[in-house]
C-alpha cells in the first residue's frame, strides 16, 4: 500500500461527499427557483401583456425585400434596373388543399415542374403564413384570366414586385451577369434572415461579386392577423433599405462599339486605362440576353445557349485561356533588354527556321523564306520568329517565366468579378509537377513565341499591356468606379490598388521596345499598318496569330483547306496614344486567322471611339 | 381478508422490483415524467399520433435499456468504464473525419445499421471514468488529480464543442465536473478556476464561439434586435409562456403552440407549450417532479457504500439536473439558445436512450449497496 492509500479515510471522504450533495441539492433548488421565478414573472405578472401579444390578435412578423441597388455606366447610362412584374403568390396556411389548388391552378397559368420544385423549396424555409412565389413575370393576359377567377382561391394572390431587369438586353452582359433564383446553395452563402423576403440573388459577374452592396436590407412589418391569417392592420414597420448603387467603370458606348465591330466572329475584348486599371469595355462574344435567366429560363431556351456550338455562355474575356503568340514577342524583347542577354542593335540572320544545337528538329519561322538580317525592331515589327527563338534559347525559361511573372502572366489579375481564370505560364517546376516531366529545351522555343503551354485570358492579356505601357506600374482592373450608397446618396469611389511595379533597368530599354510597337501599326512592314489609315493618333501594338491545329514539322498550314473552327485565333495589343497613353486594349478573334486584318480593325474602332468621340 | 390481498400483491411486486434491482420511486417518477410528457407532445405535435406512439415505442426501449444496464455489477461497470471512455474518444474522433453533417454540424456516426452521435456515449463515460479513477484517491482531491481528470474531461469536451454541438458538450462538461465538485476539489481552487474563467471570457468569445452562437447569446440580451431570426424563438416562446397565465389555457387550446408560431415546438421549445398549456401551476408541478428524481438520485448516491457509487450517482443527477435548467432557462429567455432537450419529454430518441441508461446505472448503484451490507 502506498504512503496515500494509508490515508484513505472512508468516514471523513463519505462525509466530505455527503456535505457535497447536500450542497448541490440545495444549490439545485436555488436555480430552479430561479426558473420559477421568472414563470412567475412572465405567467402572472405579466401575463396580461403577453396575453394581449397572443390573444385574438396575433401579431406576425413579415420580411419585406430591400429593392436591389441599380447599375449604370461611367456616363450614367443604366445598365441594370429593376421593373414591377406581377407574380403568382401562395400563402401555403390559408390553402386548404395545396396539391388540389396547384392543379386547378393549372387551368389558368401554366408553371412548368421546375416551378413547382422551386416553390416547395422555398415553402420549406419559410413560415406557412408567408406568401411564396410560384411563377414570375406573368402576362396580362394571364393576369386578368386568373384575377376573374381568383375569389375560389383561397391563399391564392397576384402580387406586383419589382424584379431585376437589363433594359439593354444582351449588352454588356458578362461584365454585369445576372441574377437569377435563390437556390439552396446560395443560402449557405448568405444570412437567411438577410434573405428573408428575397427571391433573386446575384449568379454571375458583378452582380454576384458586389451581391453585398446591391442587396440592401431587409424590412421587417409586424402584422395583426385574424384567425385565419390575413392580415388586418400593420402595426410597425421598419421599412427596408435600398441595395447601393453602382458607377461602373465601363462605357456603354464603347462596349456597343465592340459588340459590333465582332460581328459574327467570336471572341473577347478587353479596353482598360492604364492610368488606374479602371476597365473601359469588357466583351466577350457572342452575348446572350440576360432577363432570361432572371425568371428562371425555359429548359429549350437554357438547352439552346449551352448546346450553341459558339458558347455564348462562356465568358471569354475572363474564362477564356489562349496562347498569346506573337503578343508576347514585346515582353520578350524587353526581358533581354533588361536581363541584358541582348542589345537592340545586335542582329540575328533569320533562315526561315531555328536549329537547337545537337538537335535534328527545325523551329519554323511563319515566313518560310525567312526574314533576313533581323534586329530588335524588325523582329517586333516583322514578327521574326527564329529572332524569338534564338532570343529564348539564350535567355532560359527559368528567367523568362521570373520577368512574365511581374507583368501578371500567370496570375489572376483580381478583378471585381466571378470566374476569373490564371491563364499559364509554365516553368521546370510547374511541368514537373503537373505532368510529371522534366522541360525540354525545344520547349523553351515554343513558349518563347507565345505557344506550347503558355496561356492567357484576354483580360490578363489587356492588363498586361496597359502594365507595359505604364512602364511596368500594374493596376489592379476593376469595373466599379464608385458605390453610390443610399439613402444618402453619396458617391463612395473605389480606389485603384496597383498589383505590382515592376523597375525598369532602364527607360532607353523600353523605349526601344515602345518604338518597335509603334512600327508595327505605322512602319512599312508593320504586321498592323492596315489600321495606320487615316489615323488621328499614334498607336503602339503588336499582332499575335494563335495556332489551334498542329501542323506537322514539313507540312504547310493552308488557310483555305483547314475548317474554321480550326482555323488560328487572330490577336491583337495595343495601346494610345503611344505618347500618352489612355487606353490599352487586347483583342482576340476566335479562328480570325490573322491579328493585323481580323483582330487590330477591331481594337483601331474601340481606341477611335474612345479617343476621338469622347464626349 | 382484501387488505391481506393488497399488502400482498404489495410486497410481490417489491419483490419482483428488488429482483430486477429496481428502484420504485425513481422507476414510478420516470413513467409518470413520460406520460406526462407523452401527452405534451400529442398537443405539441398538432394531435399527431403516430409521433406519439413512436416517441412511447423510444420510452420503452429505453426502459428495457435501464433495467439491463441496472443488473450489471458495478464492479464490472467500474471495469469496463475505461474501455467505453476510450471507444466514445475514437469514435469522436472518426466523427471528425467521416461523420454525417446534419444541420451544419458534424456529429452523426454511420455504423451502416446504426447511425447514432458518439457525443451521447460521453454524457455517460466521462461521469463514469472520473469517477473512476477518483474513487480509489484519497479525497479531497489534490492537484494532480484534478490535473488528471480535467484533462480527461476536457479531450471529449473540445472534440464535441468543434462539431459544434454547444449543447451536448455543456452536458458532458458539466457531468465531468460534478464527480470533482463532489469529490471535493477545494473551494479557494474553485473560486480561483471560476475567477480565470470570467478573465478567459473575452477571448474565448472571440475565438471559440462560432458567430450563430455569438448572435444567440446577443439575441438573449436583446430579441428585438433579431426579429426575423433567432430571436424570433425567444419572442415567440416568451409570449406562449407569458399567455398561459396561473392555469393555463387547456391541453390542446394553445393558440401560440397550435398555430406554429413557436419553432421546434415538439423537441427543444416543447416547454414553452406546455406553459401555455398549463399555466404556471402545470409548471410548478411538472418542476417539482423533476426536483424529486434529481433528489431520489442524491439521495441514492448518499446511501451508497463506496465512492464511486457516490460520486457517479450524484453526478447523474446533478446532470439531470442541467439538462432542466438549461431546456427552462433557454425556453423561458433566461439563458441563450443552446440544444438541449426538455428531458424525457422533448421529441428525440438519442438523448432520452442515454438519460435511461444513466438511469440504470443510479440504479445498479443503489442495487450494489444491498449485496455489501
Amino acid at each position: 500500500m502506498s504512503k496515500r492509500e494509508q490515508l484513505k479515510d472512508d468516514f471523513l471522504e463519505n462525509r466530505l461527499i455527503r456535505r457535497r450533495l447536500v450542497l448541490s441539492a440545495i444549490f439545485t433548488v436555488i436555480l430552479l427557483s430561479l426558473v420559477l421565478g421568472r414563470l412567475y414573472v412572465l405567467q402572472i405578472v405579466e401575463h396580461e401583456h403577453f396575453s394581449t401579444l397572443s390573444d385574438s390578435n396575433r401579431i406576425r412578423i413579415k420580411a419585406l425585400p430591400p429593392t436591389r441597388g441599380l447599375i449604370f455606366d461611367r456616363h450614367g447610362v443604366v445598365m441594370a434596373n429593376n421593373l414591377p412584374a406581377y407574380r403568382l403568390e401562395i400563402v401555403p396556411e390559408q390553402v386548404e388543399d395545396l396539391d388540389s389548388t396547384l392543379l386547378q391552378l393549372k387551368q389558368y397559368i401554366d408553371y412548368t415542374e421546375q416551378d413547382l420544385k422551386r416553390f416547395k423549396q422555398s415553402s420549406k424555409r419559410r413560415r406557412p403564413f408567408e406568401s411564396i412565389p410560384l411563377r414570375l413575370n406573368l402576362e396580362d393576359e394571364e393576369v386578368a384570366r386568373l384575377a376573374v377567377n381568383l375569389h375560389r382561391f383561397e391563399g391564392v394572390e397576384i402580387n406586383a414586385r419589382l424584379t431585376r431587369n437589363y433594359p439593354q438586353g444582351a449588352h454588356a452582359v458578362h461584365a454585369l451577369g445576372y441574377v437569377s433564383r435563390i437556390d439552396e446553395r446560395d443560402l449557405r452563402e448568405v444570412s437567411e434572415v438577410e434573405y428573408a423576403g428575397s427571391t433573386h440573388i446575384g449568379k454571375l459577374g458583378l452582380e454576384k461579386f458586389y451581391e453585398h452592396e446591391l442587396h440592401g436590407s431587409v424590412g421587417v412589418q409586424q402584422v395583426e392577423v385574424n384567425a385565419r391569417g390575413r392580415t388586418l392592420r400593420v402595426l410597425n414597420e421598419s421599412p427596408p433599405v435600398q441595395g447601393n448603387n453602382l458607377h461602373l467603370t465601363i462605357d456603354s458606348r464603347l462596349q456597343k462599339v465592340a459588340e459590333e465591330a465582332f460581328a459574327e466572329y467570336t471572341g473577347a475584348v478587353v479596353a482598360i486605362n492604364p492610368n488606374n486599371g479602371e476597365i473601359l469595355a469588357l466583351v466577350s462574344m457572342p452575348i446572350f440576353d440576360p432577363n432570361l435567366f432572371v425568371n428562371g429560363i425555359s429548359f429549350d431556351n437554357y438547352n439552346a445557349l449551352r448546346d450553341s456550338s459558339k458558347r455564348p455562355l462562356f465568358n471569354r474575356a475572363l474564362s477564356g485561356q489562349y496562347p498569346p503568340g506573337s503578343t508576347s514577342k514585346p515582353f520578350y524583347a524587353l526581358a533581354g533588354l533588361e536581363t541584358a542577354v541582348t542589345t537592340a542593335d545586335q542582329e540575328k540572320y533569320c533562315i526561315g527556321y531555328y536549329k537547337l544545337p545537337n538537335e535534328p528538329r527545325r523551329y519554323r519561322d511563319w515566313k518560310k523564306q525567312g526574314h533576313g538580317h533581323m534586329d530588335l525592331n524588325n523582329a517586333i515589327t516583322q514578327s521574326c520568329d527564329v529572332y524569338f527563338y534564338d532570343l529564348a534559347h539564350r535567355m532560359g525559361i527559368d528567367s523568362m517565366s521570373e520577368f512574365m511573372a511581374k507583368f501578371g502572366f500567370g496570375v489572376k489579375t483580381g478583378i471585381d468579378s466571378t470566374s476569373e481564370r490564371s491563364g499559364l505560364y509554365p516553368s521546370k517546376q510547374w511541368k514537373l509537377g503537373y505532368e510529371g516531366m522534366v522541360w525540354f529545351p525545344g520547349e523553351t522555343l515554343i513558349t518563347g513565341i507565345g505557344q506550347g503551354a503558355f496561356l492567357v485570358t484576354p483580360l490578363q492579356l489587356a492588363n498586361s499591356t496597359a502594365a507595359f505601357s505604364n512602364k511596368g506600374k500594374r493596376y489592379q482592373p476593376h469595373m466599379v468606379k464608385s458605390v453610390e450608397e443610399v439613402p444618402e446618396f453619396n458617391l463612395v469611389e473605389i480606389s485603384s490598388h496597383v498589383a505590382g511595379s515592376y523597375e525598369l533597368q532602364s527607360d532607353n530599354n523600353w523605349q526601344h521596345v515602345h518604338d518597335a510597337m509603334v512600327n508595327v501599326v505605322h512602319g512599312l512592314r508593320g504586321t498592323a499598318r492596315v489600321i495606320n489609315k487615316g489615323i488621328q493618333y499614334q498607336v503602339a501594338g503588336k499582332t499575335g496569330t494563335a495556332q489551334v491545329f498542329g501542323v506537322a514539322q514539313d507540312e504547310e498550314y493552308d488557310e483555305e483547306t483547314v475548317a474554321e473552327k480550326l482555323r488560328d485565333h487572330a490577336l491583337f495589343i495595343s495601346y494610345a496614344p503611344a505618347d500618352d497613353p489612355q487606353i490599352a486594349v487586347a483583342v482576340i478573334v476566335e479562328n480570325g486567322s490573322h491579328g493585323g486584318s481580323v483582330a487590330a480593325p477591331i481594337a483601331r474602332r474601340i481606341m477611335d471611339a474612345y479617343l476621338l468621340e469622347e464626349s | 381478508m382484501n387488505q391481506a390481498l393488497d399488502s400482498g400483491s404489495i410486497s410481490y411486486t417489491r419483490r419482483a422490483l428488488d429482483a430486477l434491482r429496481l428502484d420504485p420511486v425513481l422507476l414510478s417518477l420516470l413513467i409518470i415524467l413520460a406520460l406526462f410528457g407523452s401527452m405534451v407532445l400529442y398537443s405539441a405535435s398538432g394531435s399527431d399520433q403516430a409521433i406519439v406512439i413512436r416517441q412511447m415505442t423510444r420510452i420503452f426501449v429505453a426502459l428495457l435499456l435501464m433495467i439491463a444496464i441496472a443488473n450489471i455489477p458495478l464492479r464490472m461497470i467500474r471495469k469496463i468504464s475505461i474501455w467505453l471512455y476510450l471507444a466514445g474518444v475514437a469514435m469522436l474522433v472518426a466523427v471528425m473525419f467521416f461523420g454525417e453533417v446534419g444541420k451544419g454540424a458534424q456529429r452523426w456516426l454511420d455504423l451502416g445499421v446504426l447511425r447514432f452521435q458518439p457525443s451521447e456515449i460521453l454524457k455517460l463515460a466521462v461521469p463514469m471514468i472520473v469517477a473512476t479513477y477518483l474513487a480509489n484517491r484519497v479525497l479531497p482531491v489534490g492537484l494532480k488529480e484534478l490535473v488528471v481528470s480535467s484533462i480527461l474531461v476536457l479531450i471529449p469536451v473540445l472534440l464535441i464543442a468543434r462539431q459544434p454541438d454547444l449543447g451536448t458538450a455543456i452536458l458532458v462538461g458539466s457531468a465531468g465536473f460534478f464527480v470533482l465538485f463532489l469529490a471535493g476539489v477545494r473551494w479557494r481552487v474553485m473560486i480561483s478556476l471560476g475567477v480565470l474563467m470570467s478573465l478567459m471570457a473575452p477571448i474565448l468569445w472571440k475565438f471559440a464561439l462560432h458567430d450563430y452562437q455569438r448572435n444567440r447569446i446577443l439575441t438573449l440580451l436583446d430579441p428585438e434586435s433579431d426579429p426575423l431570426g433567432s430571436g424570433y424563438h425567444i419572442i415567440q416562446s416568451k409570449i406562449a409562456i407569458g399567455s398561459g397565465g396561473v392555469y393555463g389555457k387547456g391541453w390542446l387550446n394553445g393558440t401560440q403552440s397550435q398555430l406554429d408560431f413557436i419553432p421546434e415546438r415538439s423537441t427543444d421549445f416543447i416547454f414553452s407549450v406546455f406553459g401555455e398549456e398549463f399555466g404556471f401551476f402545470g409548471s410548478v408541478v411538472l418542476i417539482l417532479i423533476y426536483l424529486a428524481i434529481i433528489f431520489r438520485g442524491l439521495y441514492i448516491a448518499a446511501h451508497s457504500t463506496e465512492n464511486f457509487g457516490r460520486l457517479l450517482a450524484g453526478a447523474l443527477s446533478l446532470t439531470f439536473f442541467v439538462y432542466l435548467f438549461v431546456n427552462t432557462g433557454m425556453v423561458a429567455g433566461m439563458l441563450p439558445v443552446v440544444g438541449v432537450p426538455l428531458p424525457l419529454i422533448s421529441y428525440g430518441g438519442t438523448s432520452m436512450v442515454t438519460l435511461m441508461m444513466g438511469f440504470g446505472l443510479i440504479m445498479s448503484i443503489r442495487s450494489a449497496k444491498r449485496f455489501l451490507v
